[in-house]
């Protein structure tokens, strides 16, 4: 049982990481900086939790904002290049965070022990969840709460005016503009909600593992944080869930028996995944299929 | 209403668009015309920000908008088209509406919220009367991408009404279209001069030019080489020699 109540832990926060690359992607930016910003929200949580002795719903708000106010000010200089150019100007973002908690100490005594971020070693002994009696079914109903929360609001996000713009932007920059579109506004913007999500998660994540370290945030949490969306499709937040589901459930934890070989079929099916589904696995036309179930009208003439 | 002064574009040694002062007349369909690479297209990028200017002056209603990116000139009343047609494919036809709804008549009286994050419900029914105007109100739900090019042309003429703009710059709206469309889109432009909206029209159709627009503007190699009424132009002996060439050679 707790290994399916940490899968369903695991599924939350990844979901709240690719949600937070989801709306970088709809402006059609990748960035590669999201884990930078998961990283700013689990240092920063954790220590306001162990350190100031915070609950965790607001020292999770403030990793959170403090995450966004990162990606706004690193939003203005990024999103000034374009496609690769981008990739690379946040994954050097996403490297000198990481670097930075590498060497970051801040240690007080607690109680007699020494706790706090503590460079190489990590930030261990987040323990607000065992100090406050939370089971792990606690935990995982709360890794949920907010991960519907944040659903939510991108799902309203994605059907009001906002949502129709960051596609327009995503799709053709130029059209955009000239329909009166601020670029810079509207992607920094983006940007900025990406890094709050990104933080959100980050918050969770620290607490519920309990030992951060500076190798958790790395290229390869960026990387899955990207391809959630882009194997999910960017018809609505549901994609990314699906995409985070079939990476972790299906491929991650499913195909453990193979041992080393896992990570071969595991990239072999993502491979093959987009080929079969180019616009996500929920794209617009299974969209519009599940859309004819539920209300017996034919909407996949498209 | 829109005054080009000395407008210059120089793309490396190539002067598209060299020295051209030009004025359009509140409520008035002003024609551009000229030979392909003349730097019509040129112009209306010039004008609407996506290029910057090499020298030279903008004018709209008086105000100095040389220098202003493309949606701080939407935002001042310039609305425009383009000659290969840009949508947003993925998005549904009302949706494309929808985007361009912000810039002008609503910014100042709506608040933020409303104008971002609105519902969806209300929004498709306040681009009812534009796709109206297109004839494209059957088609609201489908994505833009799926439409026919006459369509798609129609609906980036609705996209830039979209922005309740004072002016149009289309260019080659026609481009592309049969016969029955170019009078429908005739129409559609007289209905917008009733409507009290000023266009500038660059475009190669002639039946279009000639039958809809108050003056017309040659261009040739970025220079206007005449400026008149369609009568005018028709009869004009610089126009036919750039169209036609040289007349000392072209008469057998």
């Amino acid at each position: 049982m707790d290994f399916y109540l940490g899968l369903a832990q695991i599924i939350g926060v990844h979901t709240i990481l690719g949600l937070s690359a989801y709306v970088v992607m709809l402006t059609g930016q990748l960035s590669l900086a999201q884990a930078g910003f998961f990283a700013i929200g689990a240092y920063v949580s954790g220590m306001l939790t162990v350190l100031a002795g915070f609950h965790i719903l607001p020292a999770m708000l403030v990793g959170g904002l403090l995450a966004g106010v990162m990606a706004c000010i690193v939003g203005f200089p990024a999103l000034r290049v374009k496609g690769l150019m981008l990739v690379i100007a946040t994954l050097a973002f996403g490297e000198f965070v990481r670097l930075f908690f590498f060497n970051f100490d801040y240690q007080i005594s607690k109680g007699g022990i020494a706790v706090g971020p503590l460079g190489g070693e990590g930030f261990r002994q987040i323990r607000f969840f065992p100090e406050n009696g939370w089971t792990s079914f606690d935990v995982m109903l709360f890794v949920w709460g907010v991960v519907i929360a944040v659903m939510a609001a991108l799902w309203w996000m994605d059907r009001s005016r906002a949502g129709a713009v960051l596609r327009a932007v995503g799709e053709d920059e130029l059209a955009a503009q000239s329909a009166g579109i601020n670029l810079t506004v509207v992607k920094v913007a983006a940007m900025t909600a990406g890094g709050f999500i990104a933080g959100l998660g980050g918050g969770i994540y620290a607490h519920y593992t309990t030992h951060i370290e500076h190798l958790n945030f790395g290229v390869i949490l960026a990387t899955f944080a990207i391809a959630y969306p882009i194997l999910g499709g960017l018809s609505n937040v549901f994609g990314t869930l699906l995409a985070v589901i079939f990476i972790q459930g299906v491929l991650v934890e499913g195909l453990r028996f193979m041992g080393d070989w896992r990570n071969l079929l595991f990239g072999a099916l993502i491979v093959l995944a987009m080929n079969v589904r180019p616009r996500g696995l929920l794209d617009e036309r299974s969209m519009a299929l599940l859309k004819g179930l539920f209300t017996g009208r034919d909407h996949a003439r498209t | 209403m829109l005054e080009l002064k000395s407008l210059s574009k120089h793309f490396g040694g190539v002067r598209a668009v060299d020295g051209l002062g030009l004025e359009v007349r509140e409520g008035e369909i002003f024609g551009l015309i000229g030979p392909n690479g003349s730097g019509k297209s040129t112009t209306v990028n010039l004008i609407c920000g996506v290029f910057p200017v090499t020298a030279g002056e903008i004018r709209f209603e008086g105000r100095d908008i040389t220098h202003a990116q493309p949606h701080v000139c939407l935002a001042a009343g310039i609305a425009r088209t383009f000659q290969n047609i840009r949508l947003f494919g993925h998005l549904s036809v009302w949706q494309n509406l929808w985007v361009a709804q912000n810039a002008l008549a609503d910014r100042k009286s709506a608040g933020f919220v409303k104008r971002w994050f609105s519902g969806s419900a209300r929004a498709r029914d306040e681009t009812g009367a534009l796709l109206e105007f297109a004839g494209l109100a059957a088609k609201a739900d489908d994505l833009a991408g799926n439409l026919s090019f006459g369509e798609q042309r129609r609906l980036e003429l609705a996209r830039a009404l979209a922005a309740k703009p004072k002016m149009l710059l289309l260019d080659e709206p026609a481009a592309g279209m049969n016969m029955e469309e170019v009078g429908q889109l005739r129409e559609r432009l007289g209905a917008l001069r009733e409507d009290g909206k000023t266009i500038l029209l660059v475009e190669h159709v002639m039946e279009l030019v000639m039958g809809v627009t108050d003056r017309i503007a040659v261009l040739n190699f970025g220079q206007k080489i005449a400026e008149g009424t369609p009568d005018e132009i028709q009869n004009d002996p610089l126009v036919r020699e750039a169209y036609l060439g040289t007349s000392g050679q072209g008469d057998a």
